[in-house]
């Protein structure tokens, strides 16, 4: 047989900002962008003064209580909030427990006290992430709570972007879920 | 009239109708969708191991699947909840039934779910004074509509921002009339809203459950199926048994490719990855002012309702058990020219949509079901590159059109006796019958041409043929040739080089031999002229038209016929080249079906189309001084043919092109409508010519010297309906 001629099917193929060319870190801001999510990166002891100034206006809050020392939910955040509280919250603030560098997005694990409501009722989600949770890919971050969904019963959301649906005939942003979302990534120096 | 013929005519009419209505909707959506997955699965540079990845994933887990199904039922009880397998539809309702009569429910609330709408729960539960609500924008626009889904995934894709605006403005009556997206979807969003906060239960369905922990992977962009999990205190998951998969670890190629694959999106908003029941606190909203207590999670009650209703028997079925991989990501639908411009409410059964539905149909509401849309899948097979878990469409499809051939009566075939000596049994349909045998028409075409021409142009006789044969009159047919290629060849003198560098045998299609000698001639003399030794020897024809009437039997044997006729110069060590890229599709796909798997191999192997072998050839030295480049004006339009772009081989015929100083604007319709008969064919005519409108539009606007097509399909459709008269890029290249 003659060697088949072939093209180069490679051609084409927009690798540009894949795992080679930035950190993980870099990728996973300017994806976050791409997907509609600012992303403000600050210290450690910078965390709860961000939190409180990104809360300042906003008529109510609630919060899923934040895993880390030093970083706390601004006073005015409502933990255990009441079904009426979730509704009529404006902000909702829980932790991320990593983010996903290709996507942009964020996994969100539920827990008893609340994440999932928190970050699906009100019409904004600020979601804090360390950045030492930022993985590369897909297949990362699935991979590393392996143990947990089966040792734990966890239960994740993959969470990419603002809700919307282009169901009404046209791309709209805000569904049944937030209408914006904001990622506070702290932890460089810690690194 | 005869009741083919009445029913032709019916099933055009609902085509016409469709195509009116819901037509224009449909098309923008589905090709938004396709555009988007072209350009989504472009930045993924592992997407080609991805789809392996994602195949292997399934072929293992259908192949364990009752261990699997032990597996999940241990862990989801383990954790507290409960696993049905239903045997069938009415065992799953009379289970959901239960469930929620036992929570003394009122409202259940539900995210979207194909599986639902298979098993039709809404109306049992409805039945039964439940009020049931779909959460999903798209399924709740239906539900106030009262219409059934035309897509996969995007289940309101048919109806149009105005038109929902209309529906809602009527029915709901709100102060100030809506007409927005925006307005829309917060108006959905507040009523949905107020539904959900009293639901007492939450019903699902899932994308993927994993056998190892119980999880349970839902797609979703509106954030809806969160709330359907979390609000109510319990939860009903519905879900085909195909859903589940190993472990939590194998989800990452699907979490990667389901939102590509279907509406172009990277990934969407949401992916739940859900082991019930889940820790999240109840949002009790009979009791507003209480907080959420983390404790309420411990009182959750989960139900896991796996559906067998046809999916074991369909697992142990050779033919229809790649449908069990299917994912449900729409993207066969997307990129299907038919259905692209008519729906899913004609290329579609009782539940399911687009070419993957005769699986699901055939497999789940049986074969009339599928029976009835079958035939728009004309396996033009772009669907096959597209397919994330790598199904082999449209032989799901021929299978079926095959069964379906069987199951049916014989009629009036002493008519067609004589014309038609194929190997199917009576139930084929005249129509199906007349073009599976083209290949007799053919040489009786040419041997009675241009007398038998008169077929062309005659009106009493097409009446005929339409009554008869379903052969659209409006359609101008094949003018054959009086000397065909083979003739023609065997006639003139021996031109072959001294010193060949290759032995080749250009297959003397049906088209070419027959009707479209010219390109034939050309191939012929640009071989000879790049230093190949050429044979054209008389050959039987590939199969391709039997098979796409899904007539295998007789498929079979014409494959048969050719590996016999190639035998001999493939012991010569000749290379097969290929024009007509149909055929060349069968030799390289559809023959490791039908013949043994060396010779399959063999030919296979040993194929190539006439413009890749070319640019194989100047690629190995052979010297293009001897081609004809541009005499002024250089621009070109060109339809690569659909089967060919599958076989990845538009791009030999445009880099030869380039090389030779045209410029080349090429065509991104799918296919060209015409499709093999399926043009031809009255039921749809119409449809067929809606489909190549679009074609001939896109490469006149391109506004180029000369139209280029590689199928006969494609020549005659862009022939006959655009202003452009196309050839073969091997007509414009050859030595004049
Ligand atoms: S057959 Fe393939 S492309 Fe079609 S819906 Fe199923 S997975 Fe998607």
């Amino acid at each position: 047989m003659w060697p088949r001629p072939e093209i180069d099917s490679s051609e084409g193929i927009d690798v540009s900002d894949s795992a080679s060319q930035t950190s993980p870190i870099e990728r996973f801001c300017t994806r976050s962008q791409t997907v509609g999510v600012d992303v403000t990166r600050v210290s450690r002891a910078d965390v709860s003064s961000t939190l409180a100034d990104l809360c300042d206006r906003e008529p109510s809050v609630v919060g899923a209580p934040l895993p880390w020392t030093d970083v706390s939910l601004p006073d005015s955040a409502t933990t255990m909030p009441t079904p009426a509280e979730l509704e009529a919250a404006s902000t909702g603030i829980t932790a991320a427990v990593s983010g996903i560098a290709d996507y942009g997005s964020i996994l969100l694990r539920s827990t008893a006290d609340g994440v999932e409501p928190v970050s699906l009722f009100p019409d904004r989600h600020v979601a804090v992430l360390h950045e030492a949770d930022v993985v590369p890919d897909m297949a990362t971050a699935i991979g590393e709570q392996g143990e947990a969904f089966r040792e734990e019963g966890a239960s994740m959301i993959v969470a990419t972007g603002p809700s919307a649906t282009a169901d009404m005939g046209e791309l709209v942003t805000g569904a049944h879920g937030p209408k914006e979302v904001h990622v506070v990534l702290f932890g460089g120096e810690d690194r | 009239m005869s009741s083919e013929s009445g029913s032709r005519q019916q099933k055009a009419a609902r085509i016409r109708e469709l195509m009116a209505t819901e037509g224009d909707a449909v098309q923008a959506n589905t090709e938004s969708f396709n555009q988007g997955r072209y350009e989504s699965v472009s930045r993924l540079a592992e997407y080609e191991e991805l789809k392996d990845e994602a195949r292997a994933i399934k072929e293992e887990a259908i192949e364990r699947l009752p261990e699997l199904i032990e597996e999940l039922r241990e862990t989801v009880e383990a954790r507290g909840g409960h696993v049905y397998v239903a045997e069938d539809a009415a065992d799953a309702n009379r289970y959901i039934e239960e469930v929620v009569a036992d929570r003394d429910a009122e409202r259940v609330i539900k995210s979207k779910s194909m599986t639902s709408e298979e098993i039709e729960v809404n109306e049992a539960l409805e039945a039964r004074d439940v009020d049931v609500v779909e959460t999903d924008l798209g399924e709740w626009v239906l539900q106030v509509a009262d219409e059934a889904p035309s897509h996969l995934v995007a289940p309101a894709i048919h109806k149009s921002r105005e038109g929902i605006a209309e529906l809602f403005n009527e029915v709901f009556e709100p102060e100030e009339p809506l007409s927005s997206a925006q307005e829309l979807t917060m108006f959905a969003r507040d009523k949905l809203g107020e539904l959900i906060t009293d639901a007492e239960v939450g019903m699902t369905g899932a994308n993927f459950i994993t056998a190892d922990s119980g999880t349970m992977m839902l797609v979703t962009s509106e954030g809806n199926a969160r709330k359907t999990a979390v609000v109510p205190d319990t939860h009903v998951a519905v879900a085909g048994v195909e859903k589940i998969v190993p472990s939590v670890e194998d989800l990452d190629p699907f979490v990667e490719l389901i939102g590509r694959s279907g509406t172009g999106q990277d990934i969407t908003s949401y992916v739940s990855l859900l082991t019930p029941p889940v820790e999240s606190p109840v949002v009790d909203f009979d009791r507003p002012d209480e907080p959420i207590d983390p404790d309420s999670a411990d009182d959750r009650e989960f139900h896991l309702v796996l559906i067998d209703n046809g999916r074991m028997a369909m697992r142990e079925d050779p033919e229809l058990k790649e449908t069990l991989y299917c994912i449900r990501c729409s993207a066969c639908a997307n990129t299907c020219a038919n259905f692209q411009h008519v729906g899913g409410h004609a290329f579609g059964g009782e539940t399911y949509t687009g070419g993957i539905a005769t699986g699901w149909e055939a497999g789940v509401h049986g074969q009339d079901s599928a029976a009835e849309f079958n035939d728009l899948c004309t396996g033009c097979s772009r669907c096959v590159d597209a397919c994330p878990v790598k199904i082999d469409i449209p032989w799901i499809n021929v299978a079926v059109r095959d069964r379906i051939n069987r199951g049916k009566d014989g009629e009036l075939d002493w008519l067609v006796e004589g014309l038609t000596p194929d190997e199917d049994p009576g139930g084929v349909d005249l129509q199906k019958r007349l073009f599976g045998n083209f290949e007799t028409l053919a040489k009786l075409g040419s041997a009675t041409a241009p007398v038998s021409n008169w077929m062309a142009d005659i009106g009493p006789s097409r009446a005929v043929m339409e009554r008869v044969f379903g052969v659209d009159r409006r359609r101008n047919l094949p003018e054959f040739q009086r000397e065909t290629l083979v003739d023609w060849f065997e006639t003139r003198p021996d031109r072959s080089p001294a010193d060949p560098t290759r032995q080749v045998v250009l297959y003397p299609d049906l088209y070419t031999n027959h009707v479209l000698v010219d390109r034939g001639k050309a191939a012929v003399r640009t071989l000879e002229a790049l230093g190949v030794d050429v044979r054209v020897p008389s050959m039987p024809s590939s199969g391709r038209a039997p098979l796409s009437q899904g007539m295998i039997a007789t498929a079979r044997s014409k494959a048969e016929a050719v590996a016999d006729a190639a035998a001999p110069h493939l012991l010569e060590d000749r290379d097969i080249v290929v024009i007509e890229p149909s055929d060349l599709a069968m030799f390289q796909g559809e023959y490791e079906r039908l013949l043994p798997e060396k010779t399959a191999t063999a030919i296979g192997e040993n194929s190539y189309e006439i413009l890749e072998y070319v640019f194989g050839l100047l690629e190995n030295g052979a010297d293009d001084g001897v081609l004809s480049r541009p005499a002024g004006d250089a621009s070109i339009a060109y339809h690569s043919h659909c089967q060919q772009r599958t076989l990845g081989l538009e791009a030999h015929t445009v880099a030869v092109l380039d090389r030779l100083g045209y410029q080349v604007t090429t065509s991104d319709a799918e296919c060209c409508g015409m499709a093999g008969s399926f043009g031809y064919k009255s039921e749809y005519y119409e449809l067929a010519v809606d489909i190549g409108d679009d074609l001939c539009r896109q490469l006149e606007a391109a506004d180029a010297s000369q139209v280029l097509t590689s199928g006969t399909s494609c020549t005659e459709q862009v022939g006959s309906l655009g202003e452009d008269d196309p050839i073969h890029p091997i007509e414009l290249i050859a030595p004049r």
